[in-house]
């Protein structure tokens, strides 16, 4: 039997399923495990956890990469499987990348998570837009040619605000921080530097 | 005994993870000896995403070739004319053609490269987005979006360069004069690759040239540079036939899987 209530991988922020739901039971077990990197959010809130259903083998949890390379994959695919054993819970961990992770994925608890505990959420506006805003592609399906153009870069970034003090007269420091998904950032009001979860 | 399934994807995915290991090696290289702070994370960020988008289409090619070669298998013994990357990735960071010590690498030929690159990579992902294989399509959605941000970032520090100091304008100019013959091959194919396109529904990637010209041209003037002309000979890493300088870093890269196989810890 297919999960029916949640699409298979629907595209989006997923909330906790109802109590009816066949397999509430294991996303409420699964809500113990946490970003390895962000312990404060869960792997449903992160986006990551995509889907519980039964495949033809047994149950199957879909998880999904942030980034190709990060090595926290590996620790979340652990992690998912140390609790389903704990728990007694026979199920396998299934890594799907298609639809790509999004940052738009992260629920909105997640971002005020992300806030609370000193890193900036995503700016959604930028996410939605893909990375239109800074440097993309345009693309248009003719009726045989794929036609391709790079789009012009935005005059500026958008605001980012300081998770400390809340001013948006901040200023990125560097583009690539700690991790793959943060960006580094400093406000120019309480002086304070802090990361930025990258729009992806 | 096992034989060689030879499906498209599978020989698709090993040029194309060929090309990001290689690169993702060389700008490892920078890790703990970034110019400053926020370029050794760029460069060890940039470099983690590329051996990450490798060790995907490894994993996929292995499991289609289905000839017992892990992702492991293949990129840590196959040997140099194994290998299918473009010439240009295996390029050390300098534009002296043999660098003599660490101290030769510059940063303006690690930016150069990745900028030519990643604005071909981001067109590449792109169009494979298409092909009719659905793992390998999924894996260049996702590269497409971190080619996206290696792409701003390479041309950010390219336009600061070239539009900055008589000394950084000079070294990005070198740079751009040194790398720009290698992108002659971004085009081309080996005969076995250009089929695998074909059969997995997706154009020849020369059908990109002129969208990339366009974008390498535009960047380039705004770093005030002067745009050199890509000729001369035609390099033929993806043939198998490279330089000096990838069997000096698969020696290096390989040398403790071939020291210690199939160990694990």
């Amino acid at each position: 039997m297919v999960s029916t209530q949640f699409a298979v991988n629907p595209v989006g922020p997923l909330s906790l399923p109802a109590q009816s739901h066949p397999h509430h039971a294991l996303w409420l077990l699964l809500e113990a495990v946490c970003d390895p990197e962000i312990p404060v959010v869960s792997l449903r809130e992160m986006g990551v956890l995509r889907d519980i259903r039964e495949g033809p083998n047994g149950l199957q949890v879909i998880i999904t990469p942030t980034y190709s390379g990060c090595p926290a994959m590996t620790q979340m695919n652990d992690d998912v499987q140390a609790a389903l054993a704990a728990a007694g819970v026979q199920a396998e961990v299934v890594t799907q990348l298609a639809p790509a992770w999004s940052s738009d994925w992260l629920t909105l608890d997640a971002r005020e998570k992300l806030r609370r505990y000193g890193i900036a959420p995503p700016n959604r506006e930028a996410a939605l837009v893909g990375l239109a805003t800074t440097n993309d592609l345009a693309s248009s399906t003719g009726s045989s040619v794929h036609l391709l153009q790079f789009k012009k870069q935005a005059a500026s970034l958008p605001n980012v605000a300081c998770p400390q003090c809340d001013s948006i007269n901040t200023t990125e420091v560097s583009r690539f921080g700690s991790t793959a998904c943060k960006a580094m950032y400093r406000c120019l009001d309480c002086l304070e530097p802090f990361d930025y979860f990258k729009p992806y | 005994m096992s034989a060689v399934v030879s499906t498209d994807a599978a020989v698709l995915a090993l040029h194309l993870a060929d090309n990001a290991l290689i690169l993702g090696q060389r700008n490892a290289e920078w890790c703990g000896h970034g110019p400053i702070l926020e370029e050794d994370l760029a460069l060890a960020n940039n470099a983690l995403d590329l051996i990450g988008q490798a060790r995907l289409l490894y994993q996929h090619a292995s499991a289609l070739r289905q000839d017992g070669r892990d992702e492991d298998h293949l990129a840590y013994f196959r040997d140099q004319h194994e290998f299918r990357n473009h010439t240009m990735l295996e390029l050390p960071h300098s534009t002296a053609l043999a660098p003599t010590a660490s101290g030769d690498r510059d940063y303006a030929v690690t930016i150069v490269r990745n900028f030519l690159y990643s604005a071909f990579m981001v067109l590449v992902w792109d169009s494979l987005q298409q092909a009719n294989d659905t793992q390998l399509a999924a894996i260049a959605s996702k590269s497409r979006k971190e080619a996206l941000y290696h792409l701003q970032h390479a041309q950010d520090w390219l336009i600061r360069f070239g539009d900055g100091t008589a000394e950084s304008h000079a070294r990005a100019q070198a740079a751009l004069n040194h790398l720009m013959p290698y992108t002659q091959s971004f085009w081309l194919l080996g005969p076995v690759e250009a089929d695998a396109l074909k059969g997995l529904g997706v154009a020849h990637f020369s059908g990109l040239k002129t969208t990339w010209q366009m974008k390498v041209d535009n960047v380039v003037l705004e770093a005030a540079l002067a745009m050199p002309t890509a000729q001369g000979h035609v390099p033929e890493g993806h043939l198998g036939r490279h330089s000096e300088h990838l069997g000096l870093m698969l020696a290096e890269m390989q040398s403790l899987a071939r020291a210690h196989p199939d160990g694990s810890w």
